[in-house]
């Protein structure tokens, strides 16, 4: 059964009401803010890749109630596996958003979690991720810690074997891990309906004797609470959050070949931001004057960071060495000198 | 006039049209044509029973791809990016390099897994990398790169009509760097004999690939200085065609040989170890190696000072012929 709290019109539903009730006027903020941020954020960095300030990105658009909504509901000690697309996960857990920009930017730098962070930088190999959260989440139960791995990924990464593998291992083991599915609909161009002959992920949690959820992930209500209900119960789970990226696959995607443009209107009008808004202007939770000061100490933010992150000047050679060993052997050491002669005779330009 | 990624296109479909047991198989192949477009169009020619979009599964393409070859279809498997086959490396290198051997000839492991590889593009990590050592390793596959729009229908049909599988490997760079007039008929290059682009008389460099223009160029900076350069494209990395290169060692006294992927137990290694063994005789000076450094692929703020380049080539040349 889908959990739903918050209608596409912005209404509560009986559960979201009761959940509304629940949670802090704080909680309601942080939820409105980061939403908004992360929105005013992507669209910035989809921007800036057509400007060629940045790289191929890929754009989070549509999933920002699947992201922040999970994310608020983690702690501090939790262990975060996200893929390539969390940068609303990101950016509500705390990552700087210099280390977002640098990344896609093409700087290992800024992959580094900041210090005492368990999020771990993102992983481009499709559910590869799967088993390195079941296994934080094997340490984080043999040290008795108070917390759970969550493991981000899309629809198209339950066909690989490591989603099987890392779902039953977690079921034999017991783990507290959360597997979290944002069902986006699409695998770059390959529909949901084509990925799997079941009509729904949570259908595979069964087979591994876990919990499962299905959620509206375009509703932060629902998100939030599901992810809080079943982080507190430290058991393995698959959580489906049904959700669309509006916009491309990553700005190297045309959207257009595969998916029609009246199915992007139907989810345009299911958008987690403007539901969750409206649900704010009837409980007088929106203050327009305060929003409109905070977008644009947001957007300041955001030129000052790419600023701070294009005058970074890139570490050559040791940035292709550094941290490949833990010390840097000696043949290795070798090429190194190599790739400082080449810098300083011309042969490679800084 | 076609593009690489067109000319590869061109092959497909001539394939399709041509033998009804040829399938592709691939990851956003279909309605997509492909995320580079290389399979542009063929999906709505040939249908989805025949250009088919698989799940996300590398191991389950593969995989499924022997079967389907040992039930005499002939699958064309398109891998997104080299770096994202390692899920099927089970199946290429404990069933697919042996199904042949292991039925004693009575089963066909006949196929061509396609994969765009290489850097130079500024993409995100692990869509740069070049593996191809790790499959010139394993016996019972073949390994071919193109270099040109021409060459890359030309080897990639010659790859089909191949009894064993063979690993085609498409080097980004090169995709839509030029065009050039391409055939819309069938034919096929051989799929076992290195190229010569340039003949040269005093140093070889050997290469293949997105290197080929590189050593072009390098050949070109050369004549300025008197240096005249064998431009090798060895196009086939398994098996390799000795003749051809010992020939021109054996011509020019000189080797230089670059790639992208590491240099530790790179193919330039395998080439300088064979050139050593049959033709150090006839060398004036050692054998020189231009390649990676044996650092994971970097993000692509510092690619350019990973990949091999113009300058790092003609050094590299300079020093083989000062050398005393
Ligand atoms: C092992 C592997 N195969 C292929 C790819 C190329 N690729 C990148 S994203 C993607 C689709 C992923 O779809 P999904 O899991 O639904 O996540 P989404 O992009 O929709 O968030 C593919 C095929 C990859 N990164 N890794
Ligand atoms: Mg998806």
């Amino acid at each position: 059964m889908l959990i739903n709290h918050l209608l596409p019109c912005g209404a509560l539903t009986n559960t979201g009401s009761a959940f509304w009730q629940m949670i802090s006027q704080q909680e309601k903020i942080k939820l409105l803010h980061f939403m908004r941020f992360v929105r005013l954020f992507d669209r910035r960095m989809v921007l800036w890749q057509r400007q060629g300030k940045i790289g191929t990105y890929a754009p989070v658009e549509g999933q920002e109630a699947s992201q922040i909504g999970s994310a608020l509901a983690l702690n501090k000690l939790d262990w975060i596996f996200p893929s390539y697309r969390e940068q609303g996960v990101a950016f509500t857990l705390g990552i700087p958003t210099t280390s977002i920009i640098q990344y896609w930017s093409g700087h290992i730098e800024g992959c580094k979690p900041p210090i005492g962070y368990r999020y771990v930088p993102p992983t481009v190999p499709i559910a590869t991720q799967l088993p390195h959260a079941v296994g934080a989440a094997w340490s984080i139960k043999k040290r008795k810690e108070d917390a759970i791995a969550i493991a981000y990924f899309g629809d198209g990464a339950t066909s690989e074997g490591d989603f099987h593998e890392a779902l039953n291992f977690a079921g034999v083991f017991h783990l507290p891990v959360l597997f979290f599915c944002q069902n986006n609909g699409y695998a770059i161009s390959v529909p949901f309906e084509k990925q799997s002959a079941t009509k729904s992920v949570v259908d595979r949690a069964k087979a591994y004797e876990i919990d499962e959820y299905q959620v509206d992930g375009n509703d932060i209500l629902a998100v939030y609470d599901v992810i809080k209900n079943a982080r507190k119960k430290k058991r393995p789970a698959l959580i489906e959050a049904m959700t669309y990226r509006t916009g491309a696959h990553t700005t190297a995607d045309d959207a257009s070949r595969y998916r029609c443009e009246e199915e992007v209107r139907v989810w345009l009008n299911r958008d987690p931001l403007y539901r969750y808004e409206q649900l704010c202007i009837k409980e007088g939770l929106l203050d327009e004057e305060q929003l409109t000061k905070e977008d644009e100490k947001m957007a300041i933010h955001l030129d000052q960071s790419m600023k701070e992150v294009e005058q970074k000047t890139p570490n050559l050679p040791s940035g292709l060495f550094n941290h490949v060993y833990y010390q840097l052997p000696n043949w290795l050491e070798k090429q190194q000198e190599e790739a400082s002669e080449d810098v300083n005779n011309g042969s490679v330009h800084c | 006039m076609l593009t690489m990624v067109q000319s590869i296109a061109d092959a497909q479909r001539v394939a399709l049209e041509l033998d009804e047991n040829v399938l592709l198989l691939g990851e956003d192949i279909g309605k997509n044509g492909g995320v580079f477009r290389a399979t542009e169009g063929l999906w709505e020619q040939f249908g989805s029973d025949r250009v088919i979009d698989t799940p996300l599964s590398e191991a389950g393409i593969v995989g499924s791809s022997l079967g389907l070859a040992m039930g005499g279809f002939k699958p064309i498997v398109e891998i997104q990016f080299l770096s994202f086959i390692t899920p099927a490396f089970e199946q290429i290198v404990s069933h697919v390099a042996r199904m042949r051997l292991r039925s004693q000839g009575v089963f066909s492991n006949s196929m061509v897994i396609r994969a765009p590889y290489g850097g130079g593009i500024g993409a995100p990590e692990l869509h740069s990398d070049s593996t191809e050592a790790y499959f010139v390793h394993t016996p019972g596959l073949r390994v071919v790169v193109p270099s040109s729009p021409y060459t890359a229908k030309g080897l990639l049909l010659g790859a089909i009509e191949c009894p064993d599988p063979v690993l085609f490997l498409e080097p980004l760079r090169l995709y839509r760097s030029r065009k050039e007039e391409v055939p819309s008929s069938y034919f096929t290059c051989p799929i076992d004999k290195a190229k010569r682009w340039r003949e040269g008389e005093d140093v070889t460099l050997i290469g293949w690939g997105a290197m080929i223009p590189i050593l072009i160029d390098a050949s070109q900076m050369l004549i300025e200085q008197d240096i005249s350069a064998e431009v090798i494209d060895l196009q086939s990395l398994s098996p390799i065609d000795e003749d051809t290169i010992f020939d021109s060692a054996r011509k020019t006294g000189r080797v230089v040989i670059v790639h992208e992927a590491p240099r530790t137990c790179g193919v330039g290694a395998e080439i300088a170890a064979r050139l050593s063994e049959e033709v150090i005789d006839s060398l004036e000076a050692p054998i020189k190696r231009v390649a990676g450094y044996d650092v994971p692929y970097p993000l692509f703020a510092l690619e350019h000072a990973y990949l091999p380049n113009v300058n790092k080539v003609v050094r590299a040349v300079m020093e083989l012929v000062y050398f005393q």
